[in-house]
């Protein structure tokens, strides 16, 4: 098992980019996804630093893949898309039309915004060229377990959701943008105020979400930090980790570390639970995607949604 | 005249929608393969095989929707499914997996594929990309698409759009949302529902109603104001120094006013939501909706909503169609 960091779903200033591409290609990942996921707006301001990281992160030996856009609607996004195809690197699909842009038998990969839930999709998308998937973060470890199977005999690589806020949903509607009394339209990029995104709570205090733009969130950062054995005995091949502000570096070095067995699953919850978001895991085998399996437990109290740190 | 697309929960509403006018009706079996899994709602194989003999005696089309994305090395249920409605005579089956239409348009090559708005199909790449690939003849949008943008599309495809015009309103791209899972662990997706009543908490606190959504607050109301149902997206949240209806308000959607715009931009058939409701609201939407079509149909103008009361209290929207929603 290795890892790919994933396509940065924030809205961060050139220069945040540049720095941020140049630590991770020293940092030991198999591989990076990068692009605009989120906002065909925010674009124009970072696109030119994308050739400068795929330089850098193909030199320092990472394999590369270029990600289109979640949600096209408008023909300039259209356009942008089919555009990705020219750069020579893998395309990430992580939405059905780019593979319009696609030739038969063009290896691509796919993406965890793209509803792979079955062997008939999985199956299905190979035919047509897929090389790797990661898959969607609300599957259950049996679906996991089930896909993973049929990727190995498939030759398709399988990633899961490894670590960072869940993409829990995209829309239309810019929800930056209303929460400052505009449209999206005229939403004067005020998503760029928060790189982390922006957090959403219940009236009761509850950590809950974080809104990015049109997407929204979790706020806790789900980490498969305790997951490591069982994803392996399922054969699952790489983890994802989703790129946040602050020492992302010192992250995907713990993950790494988790990997080889240099670290226990616990003293890698412990640095990440230092990061100040909830951790989850619940997807995989929780009852609800918010829950954490760890010693770290979350008790849901009328005054907040608060995280006891007790050591096993 | 635009095709009325009208939603049956039971076979009773079934058919008080097609007595109440409507051209097709569309259902799902009583199990995980429909986005409308809830308990004591949905049609088993005899009462299918029923509602497809009243329909066609009234010279209306039933539809299926299978419509959620299979659990992985449980397809056989989903297939079932589709073997299922084909026999019982259904007009068409509303997909939303890439999987289970590969399997539908390989297995049954003679059924007639609608592609879900599950499947949120936002663009002519997407559409034609499901046309030609699997041969779907018909395409429900996504509600996150204007009305210009819906005309554009029709441009440049070829086949049948459907567009929801009246009750519940997902503020999120359908089919893509995971919001209900991680706070139940069930989702649209994978178990067909969506803030699912059997993790909903209501609490009486001071002056206040509290309901909760598997432990997390969407509404706090005084307990003389009635409470809204906890469905996650319209709930009232914080943020910095705000508290509101983040997402969006308790809002349906109503886009009668409209329908004269969505023929103009080539839309084939209007979408009622509601297969949870009753048969006496099935029968009233559908009423009012096929005078309104009658209307267009004749160039006259829209007849007065009468819908106003039938979103129970709660404020309508015209959603995404107007550009200033998003």
């Amino acid at each position: 098992m290795d890892l790919t960091v994933g396509p940065n779903f924030f809205f961060w200033d050139a220069a945040t980019v540049r720095g941020f591409y140049q630590s991770v290609a020293a940092v030991p990942v198999a591989r990076v996804v990068l692009g605009e996921v989120v906002c065909s707006k925010r674009l124009p301001f970072w696109q030119d630093e994308i050739p400068l990281a795929v330089e850098s992160l193909l030199a320092a030996g990472k394999a590369v893949a270029i990600s289109s856009l979640a949600l096209i609607t408008l023909k300039r996004e259209r356009k942008q898309t089919a555009e990705l195809l020219q750069l020579g690197l893998p395309v990430e699909i992580n939405d059905l039309s780019a593979l319009h842009n696609v030739p038969q038998g063009t290896p691509f990969w796919v993406g965890p915004l793209v509803n792979v839930y079955n062997e008939g999709t999985l199956r299905w998308l190979a035919q047509r060229g897929a090389v790797r998937v990661c898959l969607p973060p609300e599957l259950p470890l049996a679906s996991v377990a089930v896909l993973a199977g049929i990727g190995r005999e498939l030759g398709v690589a399988v990633e899961v959701w490894g670590h960072g806020c869940v993409p829990l949903a995209i829309s239309g509607r810019c929800y930056h943008a209303r929460l400052h009394d505009r449209s999206k339209d005229s939403c004067q990029f005020v998503c760029a105020e928060d790189p982390d995104g922006r957090d959403v709570q219940t009236i009761d205090q509850q950590k809950f979400l974080t809104v990015n733009g049109v997407q929204t969130l979790s706020q806790s950062t789900a980490s498969m930090a305790r997951q490591i054995e069982p994803l392996r005995a399922a054969g699952v091949d790489a983890l994802r980790l989703s790129p946040q502000i602050g020492n992302f570096a010192a992250l995907c070095e713990g993950y790494a570390a988790r990997l080889s067995g240099k670290v226990s699953a616990d003293a890698l919850a412990l640095q990440l639970a230092n990061h100040g978001r909830p951790l989850s895991d619940g997807f995989l085998n929780g009852a609800a995607g918010v829950t954490w399996s760890g010693s770290l437990v979350f008790r849901q109290t009328l005054s907040g949604f608060e995280q006891e740190k007790r050591l096993l | 005249m635009m095709e009325l697309v009208c939603p049956a929960g039971t076979p009773a509403a079934l058919r008080a929608a097609v007595d109440a006018g409507a051209h097709t009706v569309y259902c799902g079996f009583a199990d995980e393969t429909n986005a409308r899994n809830f308990p004591g709602l949905n049609f088993s194989r005899d009462e299918l095989a029923a509602g497809v003999a009243y329909a066609t005696a009234r010279d209306a089309k039933v539809l299926v929707a299978i419509n959620t994305f299979p659990r992985a090395g449980a397809a056989q249920l989903w297939h079932r499914a589709i073997a299922d409605a084909k026999t019982a005579g259904a007009y068409a089956v509303i997909l939303a997996d890439v999987g289970l239409l590969a399997y539908a348009a390989e297995t049954h090559p003679d059924l007639r594929l609608h592609l879900s708005v599950q499947a949120a199909a936002a663009n002519p790449d997407a559409i034609n990309f499901y046309a030609t690939v699997f041969g779907v003849k018909r395409v429900v949008l996504p509600r996150v698409l204007t009305i210009d943008e819906i005309a554009q599309i029709n441009h440049e495809i070829d086949v049948e759009t459907e567009v929801f015009v009246f009750g519940g309103l997902c503020v999120m791209a359908e089919g893509r949302c995971s919001l209900s899972s991680y706070i139940t662990g069930q989702s649209p997706n994978m178990n067909g529902v969506c803030s699912p009543a059997s993790h909903v908490d209501y609490a009486e606190e001071g002056r206040d109603l509290v309901s909760r959504l598997g432990g997390f607050t969407i509404h706090r109301t005084p307990k003389t104001a009635p409470a809204p149902y906890p469905t996650l997206c319209k709930g009232c949240f914080s943020s910095g120094d705000q508290t509101g209806h983040i997402f969006e308000d308790p809002v349906s959607l109503d886009a009668s006013h409209l329908i004269p715009a969505l023929a103009r931009a080539g839309v084939t058939a209007l979408k009622i939501e509601g297969r949870q409701r009753s048969r006496a609201y099935v029968a009233q939407v559908v009423r009012t909706f096929r005078a309104a079509v009658e209307a267009q149909a004749m160039g006259l103008p829209m007849p007065d909503s009468a819908l106003a009361r039938l979103t129970e209290g709660q404020a309508a929207t015209a959603g995404a169609y107007a550009k200033t929603w998003r």
